[in-house]
């Protein structure tokens, strides 16, 4: 498309946030502070996301983009078009054929290979804001290494609930030794971050780029007595019959009819495709596609 | 026997005045040092020398530490210095919002310098706090709830527990008793002065009301413009008072 940069950024800019990507990688889970652009979008919609994954995408690349797993909602769609107009690279649906992934709440079901680029839209990058406000506090004790508020947190939650009632934004700690912030994906998504995959995390409005190299340690906060514990709902998806995908729950009706569905839509249709099936799912036909 | 904390000529100014000047003591194990004076005399400048909160202009300030004697705590490095604030040494705040988390619970709190030392078991942070809000006088069933739903006099208690659960050899009080009603006062000084007797603690008190230090201290510095004008045994010093200033603070206290 003319008139724009390949990718909207200028490549002054992209050079930038590449600098500071190259920063991110060599030091696992520190926040490197960047220049943050104005983008033709709200704060709020990804637009640290966006800004990495215009530094990132290259014309060959084949682009895809979720939203809390799902490539059909607005978000998703919006930010799909937005590259689809200003670097023309392919986009698909199918997580096997993507090459950058740029993603809202959620770690794709299918594990991700070396090819691959992972990029987060993170609203708040400080794991330790609402516990101390002092950005220049948490500066300090992310430096020195002191960790034990992020555990008051987690005491805070036993304390109350009687269980680490944490559901989402689950502090890790990466590689043995920054306290992260994983983005609000839900804590079932945390082993995953253990992955072949490129992790890149951008927030535009905190002006903030981290990462996760390919196959680093990442550890998920939590007690000798309390251990971490993944959580989904205890239910089958509907449509695709899955007991091991995180689920969404759905209100069907106004008298208490609900059902539970796979929130990693492209996962779903493929079981779907491959022959599975749920208790709510009609039949694929072979003809359908 | 060698001193716990060596003080030797720390000053510190603001601009061309005079914050505290030329202060020199040796602090033993087991001792509590009191320090008085009116507003603005320095004090709360000098304890904040000590405890490393601002960093004096001149001086040193060594302290015994448990690895390797005695050591300047000006000079070492900020881990160092942070990780001594958190372990053997202990800052009593006059405004208990200033030293406890508000959004925190009790046990929270107390349990936090725990876990900043590297406690990971729910089950006996939980149960060690539960011992600490016991030792302070704070109920069982309190544990959960949050400092803002305290009385000021509960608030100055837990921050108390929150500060010797990691076992301090050294505790820094500025005027721990301050904007307390008399009676809840007594019950602080009675409670505090158990807990440094019991625990053999070494503790630098800084007040302006001479009936803590009488209650509390062994030894006394008197401070006036950021100056010590006199310093000596307690008893000694309130009973026999040799500057003029001193006369004047003994005599100005109110007899009921």
């Amino acid at each position: 498309m003319s008139g724009y940069n390949f990718a909207y950024l200028d490549e002054q800019t992209k050079r930038t946030i590449r600098r500071a990507l190259l920063k991110a990688i060599a030091i696992p889970g520190y926040q490197v502070p960047f220049a943050s652009r104005e983008m033709p979008m709200p704060y709020g919609w990804g637009t640290g996301g966006v800004q990495v994954s215009a530094a990132c995408l290259t014309p060959d690349d084949t682009m895809k983009v979720i939203d809390q797993g799902a490539d059909d909602t607005t978000n998703a769609v919006s930010i799909r078009k937005f590259f689809e107009k200003t670097a023309g690279v392919k986009v698909t649906e199918r997580t096997s054929e993507a090459t950058l992934i740029q993603t809202r709440h959620r770690i794709p079901e299918k594990d991700l290979n070396e090819d691959q680029v992972l990029v987060y839209q993170v609203p708040i990058p400080e794991p330790l804001r609402f516990l101390e406000p002092h950005e220049t506090e948490t500066r300090k004790m992310h430096a020195l290494e002191e960790y034990g508020l992020m555990h008051v947190k987690l005491y805070e939650d036993i304390a109350r609930n009687g269980h680490i009632s944490t559901a989402y934004a689950y502090p890790v700690k990466v590689e043995g030794r920054y306290v992260m912030d994983p983005s609000p994906i839900p804590k079932f998504d945390n082993p995953k971050l253990e992955s072949a995959a490129i992790q890149l995390f951008g927030a535009g409005r905190e002006q903030r780029i981290y990462a996760i190299p390919p196959y680093t340690k990442v550890q998920s906060l939590d007690f000798e007595d309390y251990p971490f514990e993944r959580m989904r709902a205890e239910q089958m998806c509907a449509m695709c019959g899955a007991e091991d995908t995180y689920l969404d729950e759905v209100i069907i009706d106004d008298e208490g009819g609900r059902m539970f569905v796979c929130s990693d839509t492209d996962y779903c249709g493929e079981r779907r495709a491959a022959g599975h099936n749920g208790p709510l799912g009609a039949p694929v036909k072979e003809d359908a596609a | 026997m060698t001193p716990l904390l060596s003080v030797r000529e720390v000053s510190r100014y603001y601009g061309n005045r005079i914050g505290c000047a030329g202060v020199s003591f040796d602090l033993y194990p087991g001792e509590v040092m009191g320090i008085v004076g009116e507003s603005g005399s320095g004090k709360s400048t000098l304890l904040n020398c000590l405890a490393g909160h601002l960093a004096p202009d001149t001086g040193e300030v060594l302290f015994d530490t448990r690895v390797d004697g005695l050591k300047d705590t000006l000079t070492m490095s900020e881990p160092e210095r942070r990780m001594l604030g958190r372990t053997d040494w202990a800052f009593v705040h006059q405004n208990p919002r200033d030293g406890l988390r508000m959004s925190v619970s009790a046990g929270g709190n107390v349990g936090e310098r725990l876990m900043a030392v590297g406690a990971r078991h729910y089950g006996s942070i939980r149960s060690q706090a539960v011992d600490w809000l016991g030792r302070v006088e704070i109920d069982e069933d309190r544990v959960d709830d949050r400092p803002s739903a305290f009385s000021g006099g509960m608030q100055q208690r837990l921050q108390i527990a929150r500060n010797l659960v990691t076992g301090p050899r050294l505790v820094f009080m500025d005027e721990p008793t301050g904007g307390l009603d008399v009676s809840v006062q007594a019950r602080l000084l009675d409670l505090l002065r158990g807990l440094v007797r019991q625990l053999g603690l070494s503790a630098i008190i800084v007040t302006h009301d001479l009936a803590v230090v009488r209650l509390l201290a062994d030894r006394l510095m008197v401070m006036k413009s950021g100056h010590v004008v006199e310093a000596g045994l307690t008893d000694q010093v309130l009973d026999d008072p040799q500057h003029a200033y001193t006369q004047l603070l003994v005599s100005s206290v109110l007899q009921v």
